[in-house]
C-alpha cells in the first residue's frame, strides 16, 4: 500500500482527534484572528439601537433548544447587553417548549449583571405551544395570547407592558431560532401585520434565510457563532462567541487542509493504479 | 456546592456522549437513553400544563364544578370540549378497527394550518421572491443573479431536453447550484465545530476552571 493509499484509508478517529486539537489549543493559545462585521448583522444592531429608550419595548423570542445553545446563546446574551446598554425594555418569550429554562438563564444572567428591574425593565412572558396560532393571536392582542407573565403575573399589571397591545407597540421582534421559528415569525408577524422581524439562526440555517434579506422581510441577521462574534464587537463586549471564532477558524484551516490532502491522496492513488495496469499489460 | 455537582454530571455526560467517537459503549448508551427519557418526560409536562390543563381541562373541569371562570368564560364551557376531543380521536389509530375515525382530526389539523398558511407562505415565499428579483440590468451584480436565477430554474425544467441554448443555460444553473451548495455545506460544518466549541468551551471553563 502506497503513501496515498495509505491516506485515503486512515482511521477516521485520528481525524476526530485532530479536530478535537484544533479546537482547544486556541482556548490557551488565542490566534486573535480580525473579526469583520457583515452588513446583515450591522443591519440588526442599527435597528436595535434605534429604538428610543424607556419606551416601547424589543421583543425577543428565545426560540432555541438546548442542542444549539452554543451558537444562539451568545447572540441573546449579546443583544439583552445592548438593548439594557440602551435602556431600551425588553420582553422575552419562547415557542420552543425547551427554551424555557434557557430563556430564563440568559434574561436573568444579563438582567442581573446590568441591574435590571423585574417589570420595569424587562419581563418573561414564558412559553406558548401552537406557533403560528401565536404569532397571528399576538398581531390582535397580546393579553389575549399572554394573559399572564411567566410567574403568574397579570400582563396588565407589569408596568413597561402599559398601553403594549399589539405588534402596533413594538418596534423591532428578535427571533432566535434553530428550527423553524423565526421563519414563522416572518410568515405570520411581518407578512400579515408589517412587524419589523430579525433573526439569528444556526449556522446550517443561514443561507436559507439570506432571501428574506433581500426582499426587506428580514431587517437583520445573525448566522451562527460568527454572527454572535460579530454582534460582540458591535457592542464592544467579547464573550462565547469572539472566543469560540479562534477555534472555529483553525478548524476550518484544518478541514480545508485535509480536503486538499483528501484529493492529492486520491488522484495519487488513480494515477499510481492506472500505472500498474498499464505496466501489468 | 450543588452547581459543582451539576456541573461535573454534565461533564460526565458530555465525555460518556462523545465517547461513541471511539467506539459504541456502555457510557455513551447511558447518555443516549437518558437524554430520550428525560426529553419525553419534560415535554409531557410542558406541554400538559401550557396546553392541555389551560385549553381543556380548566375550562370543561374547573368551570362546570363552581369554580371561577377560566378560560372561555361560563356559557361556552363546552366549546373547549370539541379541540379535546378531536385530539382524543387521534389515538383510534392504536385500535385499527376504529383508526379512521382520527382521520377527523387529522383532516381538520391540516386544514387548518394550510388555510392558516397559505396567503403567507405564497406572499413571503413565492411573490416578493419574484418582485426581489424583478430587477434592472444596470449592474454587474444584477446581471449575475438574473443569469443565475433564469440558469437554475432552467435546470428543473423537465420537459424539454437540455440541448442548445436550454443546455448551456441549464450547465450555468448547475454552477450556480453548485456554489449555493457549497455555501451551505461551509455553513454546516460551522454549525457542527460550533456545537463541539460549546461542549469544550464547557468542560474548559465552567466544569475545570482552566480558561
Amino acid at each position: 500500500m502506497n503513501i496515498f493509499e495509505r491516506f485515503m484509508n486512515i482511521d477516521r478517529r485520528w481525524i476526530f482527534l485532530a479536530i478535537g486539537i484544533a479546537v482547544v489549543i486556541p482556548f490557551f493559545f488565542p490566534l486573535g484572528l480580525p473579526i469583520s462585521v457583515t452588513e446583515p448583522v450591522q443591519n440588526l444592531y442599527d435597528a436595535l439601537d434605534a429604538i428610543p429608550p424607556n419606551g416601547q419595548p424589543l421583543l425577543l423570542a428565545i426560540d432555541y433548544a438546548p442542542a444549539t445553545l452554543p451558537e444562539l446563546e451568545p447572540m441573546s446574551l449579546a443583544l439583552l447587553r445592548h438593548a439594557f446598554r440602551n435602556d431600551v425594555n425588553v420582553a422575552v418569550l419562547t415557542l420552543h417548549p425547551a427554551g424555557y429554562g434557557l430563556a430564563e438563564r440568559a434574561l436573568n444572567k444579563v438582567a442581573e449583571e446590568m441591574g435590571q428591574v423585574y417589570g420595569e425593565d424587562y419581563c418573561f412572558l414564558g412559553f406558548r405551544p401552537g406557533i403560528s396560532a401565536v404569532i397571528l393571536g399576538m398581531g390582535v392582542n397580546i393579553v389575549n395570547v399572554f394573559p399572564e407573565d411567566a410567574y403568574g403575573t397579570p400582563l396588565n399589571d407589569i408596568p413597561m407592558m402599559d398601553g403594549i397591545r399589539n405588534y402596533d407597540d413594538i418596534p423591532l421582534l428578535i427571533s432566535l431560532a434553530g428550527w423553524g421559528a423565526a421563519e414563522a415569525w416572518v410568515l405570520y408577524a411581518h407578512q400579515p401585520y408589517g412587524q419589523r422581524v430579525g433573526a439569528g439562526v444556526t449556522a446550517v440555517m443561514a443561507t436559507d434565510f439570506y432571501p428574506f434579506l433581500d426582499t426587506g422581510q428580514l431587517i437583520g441577521l445573525l448566522g451562527g457563532m460568527r454572527g454572535a462574534a460579530e454582534y460582540e464587537e458591535l457592542i464592544d463586549h467579547p464573550d462565547e462567541g469572539v472566543r469560540g471564532m479562534d477555534s472555529q477558524s483553525s478548524v476550518h484551516i484544518l478541514i480545508i487542509a485535509l480536503i486538499v490532502l483528501g484529493n492529492i491522496a486520491y488522484f495519487g492513488a488513480r494515477r499510481k493504479r492506472r500505472q500498474m495496469e498499464r505496466e501489468a499489460a | 456546592m450543588a452547581t459543582i455537582i451539576w456541573t461535573t454530571i454534565g461533564a460526565i455526560l458530555t465525555l460518556s456522549v462523545y465517547s461513541f467517537l471511539y467506539k459504541d459503549n456502555p457510557f455513551y448508551k447511558f447518555a443516549e437513553h437518558l437524554v430520550v427519557g428525560i426529553s419525553a418526560g419534560y415535554y409531557l409536562v410542558i406541554y400538559y400544563f401550557n396546553f392541555i390543563q389551560p385549553n381543556v381541562v380548566a375550562p370543561v373541569f374547573l368551570l362546570r364544578i363552581g369554580n371561577e371562570a377560566i378560560g372561555l368564560g361560563s356559557s361556552m364551557w363546552w366549546l373547549a370540549l370539541i379541540p379535546g376531543i378531536l385530539g382524543l380521536l387521534l389515538y383510534t389509530r392504536f385500535f385499527p378497527k376504529f383508526g379512521w375515525v382520527g382521520r377527523w382530526s387529522l383532516g381538520i389539523y391540516v386544514g387548518g394550518y394550510a388555510g392558516l398558511g397559505l396567503s403567507p407562505i405564497m406572499q413571503a415565499r413565492v411573490l416578493n421572491q419574484i418582485g426581489a428579483n424583478a430587477l434592472p440590468l444596470t449592474s454587474i451584480t444584477n446581471v449575475f443573479l438574473i443569469v443565475g436565477l433564469l440558469g437554475t430554474l432552467t435546470y428543473f425544467f423537465f420537459s424539454m431536453k437540455h440541448k442548445g441554448v436550454l443546455g448551456v443555460l441549464a450547465r450555468v444553473g448547475i454552477v450556480f447550484l453548485m456554489v449555493g451548495f457549497g455555501a451551505s455545506f461551509g455553513y454546516t460544518v460551522m454549525s457542527r465545530v460550533s456545537l463541539l466549541i460549546g461542549r469544550v468551551s464547557f468542560l474548559l471553563h465552567d466544569w475545570l476552571h482552566l480558561i
